[in-house]
């Protein structure tokens, strides 16, 4: 039988084309999203409302038709609508109509970026707005009015913002990494004295306008990080620029001049304030009144969870509808999770814009570390939902003590050396592995700059969610800058910064102390059991911009306790194990039970035939065909009785092997049976037991000597070890000290002798040997016959098979002739001996020839 | 009527069986390699040139192999797990059938007559348990090598380097070897098919070592996304979570129903086949 022959095979075939098929199914590329239509849509803006510009947009109209709410999706900072290109084709495919624009003084856009100024950015906004109104594919709310939501990243993300609050129409926005006081992100002060005492971020301030300030060639598409990341060197410098754009790019010069102050300085003047305040969410308070879902990052030293917290806490007063999502990235790196933003998004959206889908009621998501994903090896982030947003103060809080004696610490000249915290920009080659739950990050701490309080080691694991708060005193004189950090810490391994944050101080140190209360980054952390919480107050930090005068200041704790926000309510999904492990293998075990039961040979008809008990062999109508239509038993009977020694002669290829075969149940019998003492022969028939065999060559295993080998097949058959006559046997077999060899190195004929033997363990009733002289020596041959002459007299039956005629002649009492398949005669030797003679000759030969009529 | 003495259910007893397969050299030489390969390790380690480790970040199972008996036990698994093993395991099970058909032996026992599922059972027991104790064999003696070579110490944890106690860990060890037993039922079952429908053992082994290979490839291929944790291969490293100081089953359970799933449904189509079958060789 081949392995994968006949109807079987072309069954598993059939079966593999149709894996193959789903999965090739399952992973063919689906259609890219649609593509948009470019725009360029003129718009009037300014504070006289007199300056004209041209805003480069595209639409991507709702997939399925008809109308649909708009989604109005910004840019980054540095960006164009080119970057988001394919987030506004998904929301498309989602049923959304769709219009990104590159805002002024990105991309194709003309005029000047006013950082989301209500006077520039948003007034062009409201005009896209009119715009979308006037499209055939848009759901209106009334003429002139479209159903309409808006969102996007960080600087696309505060124009959703500050367009919700001077624009009524705006119906549900979805901000993420954004902003809700500019003055604050870049004049952080984590006592809360404001930004007009601020220590100025001044890395991330350098490239915020440096992204601002590159793209002088309108025709640059590049994307705003590569360019960022590229360096300006990279591009060579445009034809025709002027000092002063080569100084402010393609801000407005009013912002241009701020920031020249500001960065020299690294002091916030008021009007730097004012000018970046215009261009907050903290100076429309209580006017954004729709639902909003605000997004946030937990590796983000540009605009903190702090920022989310309070635009969340603005809307909220208004009595809109408001989710906060923590996920795991943020503008310092890490997992930007761009599909769960987008199914957020688009979550948000359905609910408030389409009013279809519920939302998700979850009114607070927080992404954490999953731990490695055990197939893919690969840091997965688990979502833990709670019902209410509770804020950076948690729903409850752990009190800690800390514990530290005040240490003096440096500042040095010029504030370098300087620890690190983050890198903006580089933020995730810093924080070892990318993602991670995007809160972990190394961190340095240069010796001589820090004092460190710790904790006792954790009894029980903490979750921190929120901003952590702490008391310390400074001692000395004068001005000093200092960044408080809250380190995860365990013995034998780096003590880890969640987010990378740092919380900058500007403290006027008195020689009594100054107490100050810092509210610590916000984070959300798991600490272990084991682990210390350790706090670091240091004075530099290589993202901010530092004093340059030298001096040396003590630092202490104000109180002990540090107090850690909880929220209770957050609890990530329970995911039992998969479905499938318990129901794969449960339909595999029912499919196997089904295999095996319906494999099950037939069982009728198998009753003893009691009058033919004492009848060794009789075969009725015994017929075998092979897969390729041959016939190589065809409609054969006949008997052999009890002490008879029975030639099966015929030609090769006339069956012979194929019917001992279907004797010995190695093959199934298309038709006919073969009974053996009455009983019919199926495979691993009992009566089997009863029937020693020899077909086709002898079996042993080769590592096994002779002995052994026939030891194991006695006891293989399981019978007494008595009953088995071995000595006997070994004897006829006559291999003498050969017996003791492994049968590898036995010759043709000493194999051929042995297999004999084992046939004949147990002195079985029916003896059925396959051409038993072939390979043996003429005495040997002598010697077989009148062993198995020897054999059929004690009520024995020996049937032997052969081409050999003269074999036959001296051997057996009776003969069965075959010829392709078929019986041709059968009866006693001297009888077929004595019809050869009515044909002239007493040669076996002649007979046999004759029968099988190839007589020439 | 049968000759005196025959019963179906005494046939081909597991011993008879065990001793067949245990004189023969594949299985001898196969368990000498197996329990040579952490002494191979444990002279690799000593000899080799000294590799500094990078620093406490980014521990690899590897740079831990010397920190002690129980880590070198790890290593010695983690590098024999993904091939080693699984081409022990496709031998036994491969060969079984297959090597007696070849020998022209399976035809005298089933002639015995030993009834056709029994005689499988009995080869599939064997075959198993001679696999199990491959399995079994490398995690042992690379403890034994290991504890001589580098000593007695609590088992360092690779990535973070945590200490678990060794006390902790033991029993732990003893559900990674289960669960490499497990995981390795996919290619047991499946060399047993085969080994039932051919009458070279080569091919047997070979095609469920190939199955193996392709089934590794496969899995490399990212586009295929969830589809890969139903391939037979994708789990094999899942015993890892449960040396993590945080023991994670979830892999474990994932691996094991794949593997159970395949091997019931495998095992079953080598019964019914070998059934059917008109053996000729």
């Amino acid at each position: 039988m081949t392995f994968l022959g006949g109807r079987r095979g072309l069954a598993v075939l059939a079966a593999v084309l149709v894996a193959v098929a789903a999965i090739v199914w399952l992973v063919w590329p689906s259609d890219g999203p649609p593509q948009g239509e470019d725009v360029v849509i003129p718009v009037v803006d300014g504070p006289a409302d007199d300056q004209k510009v041209l805003i480069d947009a595209s639409y991507f109209a709702p997939a399925g038709g008809g109308k649909a709410p708009a989604v109005l999706l910004g840019h980054g900072f540095g960006g164009s609508k080119d970057s988001v290109r394919d987030q506004a084709g998904q929301l498309a495919e989602q049923g959304y109509a769709v219009l990104t624009w590159s805002a002024r003084g990105f991309g194709r856009s003309t005029g000047e970026i006013a950082l989301n100024s209500p006077d520039y950015e948003v007034k062009d906004v409201r005009q896209l707005i009119d715009w979308l109104a006037k499209k055939p594919g848009v759901l209106l709310d009334a003429a002139g009015d479209p159903r309409v939501g808006m969102a996007g990243g960080s600087y696309g993300g505060a124009i959703a913002l500050m367009t919700a609050a001077n624009d009524p129409r705006v119906d549900a926005i979805a901000p993420s990494i954004t902003w809700y006081d500019l003055a604050d992100a870049l004049f952080p002060e984590a006592s809360g004295a404001g930004p007009a005492q601020g220590v100025f971020k001044k890395m991330w301030a350098g490239i915020f306008f440096s992204a601002g300030g590159s793209g002088l060639n309108p025709s640059t598409q590049a994307d705003g990080l590569a360019r960022l990341l590229s360096g300006s060197s990279g591009q060579p410098a445009p034809d025709g620029i002027t000092p002063e754009q080569a100084q402010c790019g393609r801000f407005l010069p009013a912002i241009c001049t701020v920031y020249q102050e500001i960065a020299a300085t690294g002091k916030a003047t008021p009007e730097a304030i004012e000018l970046l305040r215009r261009s907050s969410p903290v100076s429309v308070q209580g006017r954004i009144k729709v639902p909003s879902l605000i997004i946030q990052g937990q590796r983000d030293s540009l605009f903190p969870l702090g920022h989310a917290d309070l635009n969340a806490k603005a809307i909220a007063a208004t009595g809109a509808p408001v989710e906060v999502a923590w996920i795991a990235g943020g503008h310092d790196g890490g997992d930007a999770e761009a599909d769960f933003v987008l199914a957020q998004t688009l979550n948000w959206f359905d609910a408030h814009l389409k009013k279809s889908g519920a939302a998700t009621g979850e009114g607070f998501t927080v992404s954490r570390d999953g731990g490695r994903d055990p197939g893919t090896r690969q840091n997965v982030l688990l979502h833990a939902e709670g019902a209410a947003y509770a804020g950076l103060g948690g729903t409850v809080t752990t009190r800690l003590d800390l514990l530290g004696p005040d240490q003096e610490v440096a500042t040095p000249p010029g504030g370098s050396p300087a620890a690190i915290s983050s890198v903006p920009g580089l933020g995730s080659l810093l924080g070892g592995g990318a993602g991670g739950g995007g809160s972990a990050g190394a961190s340095l701490d240069l010796p001589g700059q820090v004092a460190t309080f710790q904790t006792r080691p954790l009894d029980t694991a903490l979750t921190v969610t929120g901003s952590p708060t702490a008391e310390i005193k400074v001692y000395g004189e004068g001005e000093v800058t200092l960044f408080a950090k809250l380190y995860d810490a365990a013995s034998g391994q780096l003590a880890v910064l969640p987010g990378g944050l740092a919380a900058p101080l500007r403290v006027t140190a008195t020689p009594a102390g100054t107490p100050v209360k810092v509210a610590l980054p916000a984070i959300d952390r798991r600490v272990e059991p084991g682990h210390v919480l350790r706090l670091s107050v240091t004075t530099t930090d290589m993202a901010y911009a530092l004093p340059s005068q030298p001096s040396v200041h003590r630092v202490g704790l104000g109180s002990t306790t540090l107090t850690m926000p909880v929220d209770a309510g957050l609890a990530a999904p329970v995911t039992g194990p998969a479905w499938w492990t318990w129901a794969f293998p449960l339909v595999s075990v029912l499919a196997a039970a089904v295999i095996l039961l319906t494999g099950r040979p037939r069982r009728a008809a198998i009753a003893p035939d009691a009058a033919l008990a004492e009848v060794p062999l009789e075969i009725t109508g015994l017929t075998k065909h092979y897969k390729n239509g041959h016939r190589a038993v065809d409609d054969l009977s006949f008997r052999v009785e009890k002490g008879q020694v029975l030639g099966l002669l015929g030609p090769n290829g006339a069956g012979k092997t194929t019917t001992m075969r279907m004797m010995m149940g190695l093959i199934h019998p298309d038709e006919g049976e073969i009974r053996i003492f009455g009983e019919k022969v199926v495979p691993g028939a009992p009566v089997l037991s009863r029937l020693g065999s020899f077909v086709e060559g002898p079996g042993f295993l080769p590592h096994l000597t002779g002995r052994d080998n026939l030891k194991l097949y006695w006891q293989a058959t399981g019978r007494p070890a008595a009953d088995a006559h071995m000595e006997e046997a070994l004897e006829i077999a006559g291999l003498g000290a050969a017996v003791e060899r492994p049968t590898r190195t036995y010759s043709q004929g000493m194999r051929q002798r042995l297999a004999i033997a084992q046939a004949m363990l147990g002195l079985p009733d029916l003896l059925v040997l396959d051409e038993p002289t072939n390979g043996l020596d003429p005495p040997q041959i002598a010697e077989m016959r009148r062993v198995l002459r020897a054999y059929a007299t004690k009520g024995r039956t020996v049937i032997v098979s052969s081409h050999l005629l003269g074999e036959v002649e001296q051997t057996c009492s009776h003969a069965v002739v075959m010829h392709r398949g078929r019986l041709v005669s059968a009866g006693p030797v001297t009888e077929l001996l004595s019809r050869g003679a009515l044909n002239g000759s007493t040669r076996l030969e002649d007979v046999f020839l004759d029968l099988i009529g190839e007589k020439a | 009527m049968t000759a005196t003495g025959y019963a179906p259910g005494r046939t081909l007893p597991l011993r008879v069986e065990f001793v067949r397969q245990f004189r023969r050299r594949r299985t001898m030489v196969m368990f000498a390699l197996l329990a040579a390969l952490p002494w191979i390790l444990v002279i690799a380690f000593q000899f080799g040139p000294n590799n500094n480790r990078g620093g406490g970040n980014g521990l690899r199972i590897s740079d831990l192999a010397t920190e002690g008996g129980l880590n070198f036990a790890a290593f010695a698994l983690s590098v024999s797990a993904s091939f080693l093993l699984m081409v022990a395991v496709a031998l036994f099970c491969g060969d079984t059938v297959a090597s007696e058909a070849n020998w022209s032996s399976l035809r005298y026992l089933l002639a015995a007559p030993i009834p056709r599922d029994r005689l499988l059972r009995q080869k599939l027991i064997v075959a198993l348990t001679y696999s199990a104790a491959a399995v079994t064999v490398v995690p042992v003696m690379a403890v034994v090598a290991g504890t001589i070579a580098f000593g007695w110490h609590d088992i360092r944890v690779p990535g973070t380097g945590e200490l678990i106690p060794a006390a902790d860990v033991l029993p732990k060890f003893g559900i990674v070897i289960l669960y490499a037993m497990v995981s390795n039922l996919v290619v047991a079952s499946l060399a047993f098919l085969l080994s039932v429908s051919t009458d070279s053992p080569l091919g047997a082994v070979g095609g469920a070592v190939g199955l193996v290979i392709v089934s590794t490839i496969l899995q490399a291929v990212e586009a295929l996304g969830g589809l890969r944790e139903f391939l037979p291969t994708f789990w094999n490293t899942a015993w890892l979570d449960a040396l993590a100081p945080v023991p994670d089953y979830s892999g474990m359970i994932k691996g094991a129903a794949v593997a159970v799933t395949y091997a019931a449904v495998l095992l079953a189509f080598a019964f019914r086949r070998f059934r059917r079958k008109d053996v000729v060789s």
